[in-house]
């Protein structure tokens, strides 16, 4: 099972993956998901050490797969979160704002 | 409407500012997560599923346009350019970053406005009728007795930490808008025998995943004993009230365990204690508060207005929705206009920024400044002369805020649910819309007549949708919303709660199985007789064949 790990950016509460040189993204398609355990336990240290350093709140491990070519999230709450309110088009990720 | 004095807008501006350093420190780092949390959420400051979440009170649904205006601002300036109506008759903007919040508090400080205790487990915002003051139906204002209860219970030290949070509402009118019987404690005003105003007291009321209607735990009390039986009422609560799990640490939990006859043996005992101290209001005071609520000063009218009159029998579409929209006023000649922010497919309570600056221009023209903010997630200008309703009419339309909806099917409640809330199980507001679409024709709408539809994404209940007369509840079933049913709830004076009809549907089943209940009602009602009533009289069980008729859906 594929993992990446979303959070809050502390700053503005903007929704942040972890990408792959260890930066912070904000679309899920410009992260790399982590395909075993050892790797996604060093991302959630990665994003724990982040955590403490007061650059984003709320870290954790999620579970996506490819889904028509596209990552995404397998469970719906963490989906929209990748994308913004489905019932909004125009607002959040999905509309580049 | 009540204007802040010295005390009130100092200690406003002061939090803004106390706020503002303890964001300072949080963005350096200064402080955690852990330690930051109680102090946003004190401000009204959540963070939710895409960004952060403020909540701004508006005090019990009273709003002026230069509030209204400034929330335009924010909204246009550190939001997406809307904001969204709560059932707590609040504001809410979903897109708040940290960094602006300084600012943020002190535009809102600037208008008299905070969102001081819209969090926590404390006092929330006490909600009213939003005909307070102008009904034709009224008995006595609702909202002297709102603002009395806004400033003792407005950072009162001993109910700060309460077991849970803690919602007032006021009524007065026996039609109650109010939906009294749903809160922890829900006050009706009305006059005895001998002409004197007091209330009678409803308490354990509440929704969420253990609703209750609340009980009537006095039959009168004088309107000058108000603030010591709440307090006694509070106090036994805050000593009492179980704090080991948060799911069943609200007033209601505690009446229920107790009884309602214990409960209310030591509220009285308590009462007794204090009722003659210095919380007692004397006529002087409430007569001083009242001075706020002044009547506007009205134009001497005729009862009816010709030129209202012409311009509906000339306009179908006018009266079509002046029929729909608009409701008694106490003062001849003039008319309460109830504002739809429910569009047909659009999300409930959602508005725009352009148009809540229509919203306070209409308000500066035609009601006197003033606005109202409903528990039903909609708009009223109070004080409209009916000789200047179609002119607003054709305002409302250019800005898209003239649906004939209020009290038809497609005016819901409805939560933000998981379109926004990290709560949520499943998503609300898509129902809302998909709900409006299919019943979008107007004739259809009034033809079925006054029914409530209100739905929340979880449990929470926060779209009230136990006191819908027809209610629905998303949960999420292995990863997939499932929407439970359930009917016969109702937030008037003759509460009641909603029963589960039987298995959940997904997203499209439910808004079929809605349109065949509400198919079979319009067959099976006797003439005159609203949604509830036919329920009442039938049971569920002409409704339950009809929802799952030709469905496979949960069998």
């Amino acid at each position: 099972m594929s993992q990446i790990v979303i959070a809050n950016r502390l700053r503005d509460g903007l929704v942040v993956f972890l990408g792959n040189e260890k930066q912070w993204v904000v679309q899920v398609q410009d992260c790399s998901p982590a395909s075993d355990e050892t790797h996604a336990a060093e991302l959630l240290a990665v994003a724990e050490a982040a955590e403490a350093n007061q650059e984003i709140v709320g870290a954790s491990l999620i579970e996506v797969e490819m889904r028509e070519g596209v990552l995404t999230p397998i469970k719906m709450r963490e989906a929209i979160r990748a994308l913004g309110p489905t019932i909004r088009k125009d607002l959040g990720k999905q509309a580049g704002n | 409407m009540y204007r802040y004095d010295e005390f009130d807008q100092a200690l406003v501006t002061q939090r803004a500012k106390q706020f503002a350093r303890q964001v300072e420190r949080r963005l350096a780092g200064e402080l955690t997560e852990d330690q930051f949390l109680p102090l946003r959420l004190k401000n009204g400051l959540y963070l939710q599923l895409h960004a952060y979440m403020l909540r701004i009170n508006v005090p019990y649904g009273v709003l002026s346009s230069r509030q209204l205006r400034k929330l335009a601002h924010i909204a246009r300036t550190y939001d997406k350019d809307y904001g969204h109506w709560t059932t707590r008759q609040n504001m809410q903007f979903n897109w708040i970053r940290l960094e602006d919040m300084p600012e943020i508090l002190l535009e809102l400080a600037s208008v008299e406005m905070h969102g001081i205790q819209s969090s926590g487990n404390c006092i929330r915002n006490t909600t009213a009728d939003e005909y307070a003051g102008v009904a034709a139906d009224e008995v006595e204002d609702p909202r002297v007795y709102c603002e009395i209860i806004r400033q003792w219970s407005s950072l009162h030290p001993e109910f700060s930490y309460l077991p849970r949070k803690f919602k007032i509402a006021v009524t007065g009118s026996d039609n109650d808008r109010a939906a009294v019987k749903v809160h922890d404690i829900g006050l009706r005003l009305y006059r005895n025998e001998a002409g004197e105003a007091g209330f009678e007291v409803f308490v354990g009321g509440g929704l969420g995943r253990t609703p209750f209607v609340g009980e009537s735990i006095r039959a009168f009390l004088p309107t000058r004993d108000l603030l010591s039986y709440c307090e006694a009422i509070l106090r036994i609560y805050n000593q009492l009230g179980r704090r080991d799990n948060k799911y069943k640490a609200r007033i209601k939990i505690l009446v229920h365990e107790m009884g309602l006859d214990e409960f209310g043996r030591q509220v009285e005992e308590e009462w007794e204690r204090i009722r003659e101290g210095a919380l007692t209001l004397p006529d002087e005071e409430i007569e001083r508060i009242r001075t706020h609520f002044e009547p506007p000063p009205y134009e001497s009218l005729p009862a009816e207005s010709a030129a209202y009159l012409a311009k509906r029998t000339q306009n179908q579409d006018f009266a079509t929705w002046a029929d729909q929209q608009l409701a008694d006023h106490k003062q001849p000649g003039y008319a309460i206009v109830n504002v739809s922010c429910t569009p047909i497919g659009r999300a409930p309570g959602d508005i725009s920024s352009g148009q809540m600056e229509v919203m306070a221009d209409l308000a500066d023209r035609f009601s006197f400044g003033e606005l109202r903010v409903t528990h039903n997630q909609n708009l009223v200008l109070t004080d409209v002369r009916q000789e200047d309703v179609f002119t607003l009419w054709e305002a409302l339309i250019s800005a898209g805020l003239a649906t004939a909806n209020h009290g038809l099917i497609s005016d819901t409640i409805c939560c933000p649910g998981l379109d926004y809330c990290s709560l949520a199980n499943a998503r609300s507001i898509p129902l809302a819309e998909k709900l409006s679409a299919r019943f979008a024709d107007t004739s259809r709408q009034q033809e079925i007549g006054e029914i409530y539809v209100n739905m929340s994404g979880c449990i929470n209940a926060c779209g009230h949708h136990h006191v819908g007369n027809i209610g629905i509840v998303g949960v999420d079933k292995k990863n997939s919303e499932l929407y439970q049913l359930m009917l016969g709830g109702s937030a008037e004076a003759d509460a009641s709660l909603g029963k589960i009809l039987g298995p959940g549907f997904d997203e499209d089943g439910i808004i079929d199985a809605i349109e065949r209940i509400v198919d079979a009602y319009v067959s099976l009602r006797e003439d005159g007789e609203r949604f509830i009533e036919t329920y009442r009289r039938l049971g569920p069980a002409p409704f339950k064949e009809a929802a799952y008729d030709g469905t496979t859906q949960g069998r």
